[in-house]
């Protein structure tokens, strides 16, 4: 049986101010399926991230990126993120005096004007909240605050995996959501993230360590090095990057000459 | 990053939709200004004689004055003797039946009911067109209180001996190059009492505007909340789109008894000028309230974002011991427009406490100054105060200053002053689109969050009317 995949890059090609970071991507993520992109820093994780977000300091230059079959690069970001892309930023940004449930209502409801659904109520979008608040265990606090405002490391990464939840995107891509965690509260994100995974949509985690992938297991590891994907394989894949380190990868590369 | 910034200019140039003119039969006396003028326009109004020698000392004082210059705005010289001082709808009405319907077709226009069956409950509405007071409403309702709410006009005629007793007293004709003029030429405006122990049960509002072409509006506010009273004022403005600059010097006076309570609220929509800087409102206002009593307080809430010239120093005297003064404002300055606006806060009392919270937001050519000043007197024991001057740029050529001024005579004051400057940030809106939400809306939230400390001070009407005058749906809706 052939499935459409929700995510299919090819010969991707991307620069920052002039300098070229993604040299050919090639990457298929299909429905149900979770895609740890591991790397050392600078290997271009978080470029493909903001890359496939539409961040307009990244420039495509050649390459293509097709969610569900429709050309994702030729859309605005706000675009992309009704059709269903979430990235979980890296650094979360504040936005001071804007109160969370007034954002994420906007958020909701020009997902659903975009559907050509019809856009929620006060109500409704407040019963929406409680029941993911209870899923992923959020206290109703948050909802009071200003977004991301004076939030500490682990609140910020808490409340994107809320956004999430909420938001109920096609492909998800969480840029190293596991930085600046520590053990109890990355338990906390990762449950998250696996109640959130579901037949009909992806996730693509990118991360440096091997560490959340023990309590969010991948279906596919992807090493990047570079700009390229240099090898991919299961699961433990990520075990031996852990056991080798990235040296091991960097000698790997030569190998099949990148570097 | 070029279509955000086009978004941006284009949330910030929206038009004037209250640019319209009505054509109502107007009475206008020659322009120009000298003795004459005044005793015409004093005549017309059939006002006592204690009043026009008034008007005359203030006039001759204002003739002896110099325009002032240390403000941070920049205009052509106002040709003073070019303005009409006097313009008034013909129709004189008794009552709300009576008055025109040209304009209260023009009051719906501007979304001020001024007919009491859909009148807002709780708000009753006085309005002046041009220089003629034409309309209140709920006045019986007040009276059983003893609240009188009415034009300025009306004041004089039914209750001088008040009127004589509180007019100049804050501002006096002497104070300013501004307040002298207005002293001279004022046509109408709103007069408040509240006697002792009643709290006014609903909004009192006045909404202004100026129809007439070449004519200057000159209106002079006067509340006076006796011991134990509470009144919540608010004040709305708008004018129609010329090419040419109209000239708006009011006066303001706020009079406050032991444990009085005056809240007094401005949403300042004068026309601003057109994209390429022309034409707009001359806002030359002076605002002054004075906590006479024990334990008083007057809270001063404006949003400002109307007028080519913004000059207005909303200011309380903080006399009695225990006196609480408050200053809220946002300020906006798009195009071509020029802001200088802050508050002075003069303690004078024991125990006296202030509160400064200044939002000045400036986009395309804009300049926006707050002007603030903190005076503690000699006798002024414990007093305090807390000064917050935010500014937030949006776009590369506009300008925002701050001139904070301290005046401390007594060791045992307790002063606070914060000031930020920002930019909305790329990232900051990016993070929005990246949850579907478009430029411009990411920009009236980032705007409207930055504001929130001013608007939650405003009455909730005019809080949502606020908010859509930034080009913003309601936030706090739910939550």
């Amino acid at each position: 049986m052939s499935q459409q995949p929700i995510l299919e890059i090819r010969d991707l090609h991307a620069s920052v101010e002039g300098k070229e970071i993604l040299k050919g991507i090639n990457l298929t993520v299909n429905p149900g399926e979770v895609h740890a992109i591991m790397g050392p820093n600078g290997s271009g994780k978080s470029t493909l991230a903001q890359v496939l977000a539409g961040h307009k300091a990244y420039e495509v230059t050649s390459g293509k990126a097709l969610l569900r079959g429709n050309d994702l690069l030729e859309l605005d970001p706000e675009e992309r993120a009704r059709e269903g892309v979430f990235l979980a930023f890296q650094y979360p940004v504040e936005l001071p005096g804007v109160n969370s449930t007034y954002f994420l209502k906007a958020a909701v409801n020009a997902v659903r004007k975009h559907r050509g659904e019809e856009e929620l109520d006060a109500a409704d979008f407040l019963a929406l909240v409680r029941q993911k608040m209870k899923v992923l265990d959020v206290g109703e606090a948050l909802l009071r605050r200003s977004v991301n405002e004076g939030f500490s490391g682990g609140e910020k990464k808490r409340n994107e995996i809320f956004q999430m939840a909420v938001l109920e995107p096609t492909l998800a891509i969480l840029d190293e959501t596991d930085s600046g965690l520590d053990i109890d509260a990355l338990r906390v994100v990762a449950d998250g993230v696996n109640k959130l995974r579901s037949p009909e949509n992806a996730m693509v985690l990118v991360t440096h360590y091997q560490r959340l992938l023990e309590y969010i297991v991948p279906d596919v590891v992807h090493v990047l090095y570079k700009g390229r994907i240099i090898k991919s394989g299961g699961k433990e894949l990520a075990l031996e990057l852990e056991e080798h380190g990235y040296d091991w990868v960097k000698e790997h590369a030569e190998e099949v000459g990148v570097g | 990053m070029s279509t955000d910034l086009e978004t941006i200019q284009h949330v910030t140039e929206s038009e004037y939709k209250y640019g319209f003119t009505t054509d109502i039969d107007t009475e206008v006396i020659p322009p120009g200004l000298n003795e004459d003028i005044v005793r015409l326009i004093s005549a017309k109004k059939g006002e006592p004689e204690w009043l026009l020698q008034w008007r005359l000392k203030a006039f001759r004082h204002w003739q002896k004055m110099e325009e002032p210059a240390w403000h941070n705005v920049h205009y052509p010289t106002i040709d003073y003797q070019s303005i009409i001082y006097f313009a008034a709808p013909k129709k004189k009405a008794n009552s709300l039946d009576e008055v025109d319907p040209e304009l209260l077709e023009m009051y719906e226009k501007l979304g001020i009911p001024l007919n009491e069956r859909e009148a807002l409950a709780g708000v009753a509405v006085d309005a002046v067109i041009d220089s003629m007071s034409v309309a209140t409403t709920y006045k019986d309702k007040l009276a059983e209180k003893g609240i009188i709410f009415c034009s300025f006009s009306e004041a004089v005629r039914e209750h001088p001996e008040l009127v004589r007793q509180y007019l100049g007293s804050v501002v006096p004709y002497t104070d300013n190059y501004f307040a002298a003029l207005n002293s001279a030429v004022f046509s109408d405006g709103s007069f408040v009492f509240i006697p002792k122990g009643v709290r006014c049960p609903m909004e009192l509002s006045t909404y202004f505007r100026i129809n007439a072409l070449n004519t200057g509006q000159f209106e002079r506010t006067l509340i006076v909340a006796e011991d134990g009273a509470y009144v919540s004022y608010l004040e709305g403005c708008t004018a129609p789109m010329r090419d040419e600059n109209q000239l708006h010097a009011a006066v303001v006076e706020l009079v406050a008894m032991e444990r009085a309570e005056i809240k007094y609220s401005t949403v300042q929509n004068w026309y601003p000028g057109d994209k390429e800087g022309r034409g707009g409102i001359y806002n030359f206002v002076t605002k002054r309230g004075l906590c006479a009593g024990r334990a008083s307080k007057i809270s001063w809430t404006q949003v400002e974002t109307g007028s080519a010239i913004t000059w207005k120093y909303p200011s309380c005297i903080l006399k009695g011991d225990d006196s609480i003064g408050e200053f809220y404002s946002v300020a906006v300055t798009k195009n071509f427009q020029q802001a200088d606006t802050g508050t002075k806060m003069i303690h004078i009392g024991k125990n006296t406490r202030s509160t400064i919270v200044s939002k000045g937001i400036s986009a395309g050519r804009g300049q926006n100054t707050y002007r603030g000043q903190v005076k503690i007197a000699k006798g002024a024991h414990n007093a305090r105060n807390y000064s917050q001057c935010d500014s937030m740029l949006i776009g590369d050529r506009c300008g925002a200053h701050t001139f904070p001024y301290l005046e401390v005579s007594n060791p045992s004051a307790q002063l606070e002053h914060e000031a930020s400057t920002s930019k909305i940030g790329e990232d900051q809106i990016f993070y929005c689109n990246q949850r579907g939400i478009s430029t411009e809306d990411a920009v009236s939230m980032i705007v409207n969050g930055f504001c929130k400390e001013v608007f939650r001070e405003l009455p909730m009407e005019f809080a949502v009317e606020a908010q859509k005058l930034l080009a913003v749906s309601l936030e706090g809706s739910v939550g």
